[in-house]
């Protein structure tokens, strides 16, 4: 099981994402810079990290859409690579489109940051499955851009198909449907603005990101 | 050349920053504002002279990075 991770300038979550990867695979995920233009073949699972990616210029993640590992990136996951994007990560994979929407500015204008309660709303995803009866986690959020926006047909779309997979339980930032992570229609691309991989130790105030992690693991 | 680009949140996008200003301005005493939009401008310096080249290029630049379409519409302009 080899996993990656790519960095951007001002990524700020890769290591605590390697540290998640590690963890759950027992082996140090590949770190891929923005400029390189190709994933390492071997690469089974990649993670687009949370942060401020080029400075939140223009739109947070529209500069990093663009830059050329991510080209590599949209094609390596329209074969049915995992992907995955926290934060960031999220931002960046619907500035791309990978996933429908886009993330607009906190409904109160505020940057949120603070344990999140959330209801995994389709227990049967790649991303959720290891969670087993489990209905309800806490991951840290802490964004400012996380206000999930699309029409309404996609979002009938998106809870008609089950691939509204985390919704909030209050919402923090005004999303549509309270909706906090979705997947695409194939279900390998996984985006949430919250941050599992920031609750992965009992010192991070709990451990219940690590079910998303064995989650996709263990489905491939 | 010049180009010039507004971009702004699409009509019946909620505009929470947009909001905060019209609020703002009303607490100043304008109570004509009944609401406000924020967006923003980008100016491009380019080469040649066909306007209407230039307008083609600067539409494609749009889809492609400037502005987001899923949530915003922008408007070119463009000067000599």
């Amino acid at each position: 099981m080899q996993t990656a991770v790519i960095v951007f300038p001002a990524s700020n979550c890769d290591r605590d994402a390697a540290m998640a990867l590690e963890k759950v695979t027992g082996r140090a995920p590949h770190m891929v810079w923005h400029r390189d233009s190709e994933l390492p073949s071997d690469v089974d699972f990649v993670v687009i990290p949370g942060g401020f990616s080029y400075g939140d210029y223009l739109r947070s993640g529209a500069m990093a859409a663009r830059s050329p590992i991510v080209k590599d990136l949209v094609k390596r996951a329209g074969q049915g690579l995992p992907v995955a994007g926290f934060c960031n990560g999220f931002q960046i994979l619907t500035e791309t489109g990978l996933l429908p929407g886009a993330l607009m500015r906190n409904k109160g204008l505020k940057f949120v940051c603070r344990p999140q309660e959330l209801k995994i709303t389709n227990g049967n995803s790649r991303y959720t499955s290891a969670y087993g009866t489990t209905q309800n986690v806490v991951f840290p959020v802490a964004h400012h851009d996380g206000n999930y926006y699309a029409d309404d047909s996609t979002l009938d779309s998106l809870e008609n198909e089950g691939r509204i997979i985390f919704k909030y339980e209050g919402n923090p930032n005004g999303s549509a449907r309270d909706i906090a992570g979705i997947c695409n229609a194939e279900g390998n691309v996984f985006g949430m603005m919250p941050h599992p991989e920031r609750a992965i130790d009992p010192q991070h105030g709990g451990t219940d990101g690590l079910g998303l992690f064995k989650s996709i693991i263990e489905s491939i | 050349m010049k180009a010039i680009i507004h971009v702004g949140l699409k009509p019946g996008v909620l505009d929470p920053q947009g909001r905060a200003i019209a609020r703002s301005l009303s607490d100043l005493g304008y109570d004509e504002v009944s609401d406000a939009r924020q967006g923003k401008v980008i100016e491009l310096d380019m080469s040649g002279t066909d306007k209407d080249a230039a307008e083609a290029r600067v539409k494609e630049m749009c889809e492609k990075l400037l502005a987001n379409t899923v949530i915003e519409s922008y408007r070119i302009t463009i000067e000599d």
